[in-house]
């Protein structure tokens, strides 16, 4: 297995800024968002983005985290059972615009559950897509609206997104299986 | 007819009847033992070379079930004969518990006629019942059933509840000369029960029978013996008390007499939680080692072994009780009592001589000159001594084999030994001369 | 229940125990002896995620969707079955019930017959309750699908014991050193069995009280081969509720006075109800449970059972939870 640095907490935190500004830009200003992080290292994404705003417009924007593994179309089909995490929302997500962060981008199947668990708990008059990273092979015809970086990759290739909330360190590497020709992509 | 010789080479002759432990030669003329020693020779016999093997009188087993007539499905005699020869019996006793039950001539006739025909590799002696129907409420024509041709009395699977039906019963027993072979159950705290009542039934949530059910009616029983004089033998006891019981009668000089069967004196209670398959990790519910009396604890083996070699206990007996797969592929407290004894009866009793815990001698006493003893019948002596009929048994007694049902004779696959290796295996059983069963193993000129 | 409850669930937001979900084994859910300390933690810890969804407007998640759940009651029953049932549906799986006390068993059709009758209808999970000790054993020998016992005669009833942990941890969080009481007819409790195995990671005191005659003759015994070490026995009620943090009487059968093993109901009402004179011998906070279905008035007085303290009502709610836990784990995942 090789690794490769792809973005450094600097990089991480430019395009985290930069996503703010396009959400403020979108929605027109940070009244009425919301942001919910898909477990587990969205949450510590939307955790920083509500920060970030917080400092352009001093305004506290509620963060909640959702845990999709009820909601996936890949229970039976997994080799093993998934850890059923809380699902955290503590706000009426009903009329307002809320802004799902993931941390990589990939079949679009986690956003589909995340999509069908969102709407379990409320009615939002919008549902926006924040990711740190698209990696491309979608399999579901979803989008996303706020991108940190594109990344192309092949599917043997692995994305792993460190942050330090849960991991001591920030940073997001591929890691491409041994043997693989690095100039094929 | 010619006569017909047999001459078996080079065994190791164990008869606990004479004291016999040598190897040496066995010849047999027209189905009886004309001598016993060393280099025999006859012209024309028929040679069996035994070398390497034991040979022994033919086992007696006092307590089987060969549930015809009525429960064909369970065992016939015909499948019951075959399966005695294989575990080495040449004579076996069959309770009445039958459809109809044994308390008349005719169904004595009937099971007597038919064993003659069905099963000519052993002796088949019916047990007759104590009560009519083995209902418990009169007695049955016990003069009658005796000179048809019962060798004893029993209503097994129940005991006489009536105290005073059974010291009338002990009365009329003992001006025949018969025994009353009791199983001795008091109903009213064993009924209900599925285990014995140890730590494994409330383990498991299932009523237990104390060992006090049997104790209590043995107690009785004892005291109605010692009152009419008459002969009484306690079959298949299971606890430590019930050894003691006896035990005391005996020294008192009564004429009571008990037997154990091979699961009592090698299973434990524990058997029945054991799974199989994990074993030590989960728990199972094998209605294979659903048995009644149940099964016990060590100590109570403790005790059985000791009344074998102190003499309290005489006789070893199967209590071959086959059941069709339907009677225990079933919930535990649904299930059937009872286990196919006869094929693996020596093979499970080999255990305790290899583990040390009772000679060869022992065990050979127990199956063969003992129960004759308290049969007193001349077809079956369970003795080598000359003029006895030439009922043997050859044993390879280091001889492993896996316990497999699929390949038992007898219609009854409910052994709780199933897959077990066994040391000690049945190779040729002849009854009155005749080869009645042999594994194919040995060779006979 | 409001989101906020949800976060003081058995495992808090911050410091969820390290499971992981590789750690559970189980094809079949017969009884909670062979369960780890792990595998009931992660069972209580899934029932939070679940308790959480019940308490939402939209209560069903679509993670059990294309499975079917049988249920095969041989004995009536009508809570655990709904329980059961609700908490099948509430994972969008498919329910199927076999009547069994009416059609099969009085046809005289096997237990073994009719589960293979549901494998043959491709059903997912099976949930047997038998008034027969093993049953369920039995079944899972004979069939290739998943097994849940719902109660087996007198020998266990898993998911209450579970049910009832998660309740207790829910409401006195560590359990450590807490002394429990169990009150009445040990001997045919299926409930007392599953507790015996559940609460021995905890360092629960769990003390059984009963009438010398509705404790079995050999439960010494087994608690001292099975290493039991948590469970004592206590005939006298008044001794044994002694500041208790828990106290829960089981359903005494009005049919154990014809069998003599009670003399009579009255008397049994005075040595052993559940009452507000004795519960004051507990501990202030000490909560009450019950297994149900209740005898109100026989062994728990009306006033204790719908007290301030009783967690029985809970003790529904969270039975819920526990079940789409176990559903979920049983029945989710890759099939075997």
């Amino acid at each position: 297995m090789s690794e490769k640095i792809l973005l450094n907490s600097s990089d991480i935190e430019r395009a985290l800024v930069r996503i703010a500004h396009e959400i403020l830009e979108r929605n027109k200003g940070a009244s009425n968002i919301a942001f919910v992080g898909i477990k587990t290292r969205g949450v510590p994404l939307a955790q920083r983005l509500a920060r970030i705003i917080k400092g352009m417009e001093q305004v506290d924007i509620p963060v909640g985290s959702l845990d999709i593994t009820l909601y996936r179309d890949d229970v039976s089909s997994l080799s093993f059972r998934h850890v059923v995490q809380q699902t955290y929302v503590p706000f009426d997500i009903t009329n307002r615009h809320v802004i799902l962060v993931d941390d990589v981008f990939y079949t679009g199947r986690s956003i589909r559950a995340a999509l069908d668990a969102l709407i379990d708990l409320g009615r939002p008059d919008t549902i926006q897509l924040a990711v740190l990273i698209d990696r491309g092979h979608r399999e579901l015809p979803i989008r996303a609206d706020f991108v940190g970086k594109n990344i192309p990759t092949a599917r043997t290739e692995e994305i792993r997104v460190f942050l330090s909330e849960t991991d001591a360190v920030d940073k997001v590497v591929v890691e491409k299986p041994e043997g693989e020709n690095n100039g094929s992509e | 007819m010619t006569v017909k010789y047999l001459l078996i080479k080079n065994a190791r002759v164990v008869d606990p009847s004479q004291d016999m432990d040598q190897v040496c030669d066995i010849l047999a003329v027209d189905g009886h033992i004309k001598a016993v020693g060393k280099k025999l020779s006859s012209e024309g016999a028929k040679i069996v070379d035994a070398s390497g093997l034991t040979a022994c009188p033919g086992f007696i087993d006092m307590h089987c079930h060969l549930r015809e007539p009525g429960f064909e499905q369970k065992e016939t005699i015909r499948t019951g004969g075959a399966a005695a020869a294989r575990g080495g019996f040449t004579t076996i006793c069959c309770m009445p518990n039958t459809n109809p039950p044994i308390d008349t001539a005719a169904t004595v006739d009937y099971i007597m006629k038919n064993a003659s025909l069905k099963a000519p590799q052993v002796n088949v002696f019916p047990i007759g019942c104590i009560t009519k129907n083995r209902q418990g409420r009169e007695l049955s024509e016990m003069a009658e059933l005796a000179s048809a041709g019962c060798v004893g009395f029993s209503d097994d699977g129940s005991s006489v509840n009536s105290t005073r039906l059974m010291m009338l019963a002990l009365q009329n027993t003992a001006k025949l000369g018969l025994p009353i072979i009791d199983h001795s159950e008091d109903e009213d705290l064993a009924d209900g029960g599925h285990l014995h009542d140890g730590w494994v039934a409330a383990r498991l949530g299932i009523r237990g029978i104390p060992s006090v059910a049997e104790e209590s009616m043995i107690a009785r029983n004892i005291a109605l013996a010692e009152m009419t004089g008459a002969r009484l033998h306690l079959t298949h006891i299971s606890t430590r008390g019930s050894v003691e019981l006896v035990r005391t009668a005996r020294k008192k000089g009564l004429d009571i007499t008990c037997d154990a069967t091979p699961h009592h004196l090698t299973l434990t209670e524990e058997r029945v939680m054991q799974n199989p398959l994990k074993p030590g990790v989960s728990i199972s519910f094998d209605t294979r080692a659903k048995v009644n009396p149940p099964l016990r604890t060590p100590d109570d083996i403790d005790a059985l072994i000791e009344g074998i070699k102190d003499g309290t206990v005489v006789a070893i007996a199967t209590d071959h009780a086959p059941h069709t797969l339907e009677d225990k592929l079933c919930e535990f407290e649904l299930a059937a009592f009872g286990i196919s004894g006869f094929e693996t009866a020596f093979g499970a009793l080999m255990s305790l001589v290899h583990g040390g815990r009772i000679s060869l001698s022992e065990l050979i006493r127990c199956m063969t000159c003992n129960p004759a003893a308290i049969l007193g019948q001349a077809k079956a002596t369970g003795s080598l001594r000359i003029g006895s009929p030439a009922d043997i048994v050859l044993l390879d007694l280091d001889r492993k084999w896996v316990v497999d049902s699929r390949t038992m004779l007898s219609l009854g696959k409910n052994t709780p030994w199933e897959g077990q290796t066994f040391k000690g295996m049945v190779v040729a059983t002849f009854h009155c001369g005749e080869l009645v069963y042999s594994d194919n193993a040995i060779g006979i000129s | 229940m409001g989101v906020n409850e949800a976060r003081t669930g058995t495992a808090g937001q911050e410091n969820l125990p390290q499971l992981s979900i590789g750690q559970w084994q189980h094809k079949h859910v017969l009884d909670l002896d062979d369960f780890s300390k792990d595998e009931i933690n992660l069972v209580l810890e899934i029932a939070d995620s679940m308790v959480d969804i019940l308490s939402r407007d939209v209560k069903r998640v679509p993670t059990l969707r294309g499975k079917t759940i049988a249920t095969m009651f041989y004995e009536p029953s009508t809570r655990t079955r709904a329980s059961f049932e609700l908490a099948a549906k509430y994972l969008s799986a498919d329910t199927v019930s076999l009547d069994a006390t009416k059609s099969s068993v009085a046809k005289g059709e096997s237990l073994i017959d009719s589960l293979r009758t549901l494998q043959a209808l491709e059903v997912d999970a099976v949930i047997i309750r038998h008034p027969c000790a093993g049953a369920p054993y039995l079944a899972a020998q004979h069939i290739e699908k998943s097994i849940i016992n719902a109660g087996d005669g007198c020998h266990a009833h898993p998911s209450q014991g579970l049910l009832d942990m998660y309740t207790l941890k829910r409401r006195l969080g560590n359990l450590a050193g807490r002394k429990i009481v169990i009150i009445g007819d040990i001997m045919h409790s299926r409930v007392a069995r599953s507790w015996i195995w559940c609460t021995r990671f905890f360092d629960i005191n769990l003390v059984l009280c009963a009438p010398p005659t509705l404790i079995p003759f050999g439960f010494r015994d087994m608690l001292k081969t099975c290493g039991l070490n948590h469970v004592t026995i206590e005939y006298d009620l008044d001794k044994a509720v002694v500041d208790s943090d828990v106290v829960m009487p089981l359903r005494m059968q009005k049919e154990r006075q014809q069998s003599g093993l009670i003399s009579t109901i009255r008397e049994y009402m005075q040595l052993y109800q559940l009452n507000q004179a004795r519960l004051a011998k507990a501990k202030p906070d000490a909560f009450v449970m019950h297994p149900g279905p209740m005898n109100e008035g026989l062994e728990i007085s009306r006033d204790v059972a719908y007290g301030s303290r009783s967690l029985i009502e809970q003790q529904v709610t969270n039975g819920v939870a526990v079940r789409m836990a176990l559903l979920y784990l049983i029945a989710g995942g890759k099939n075997r």
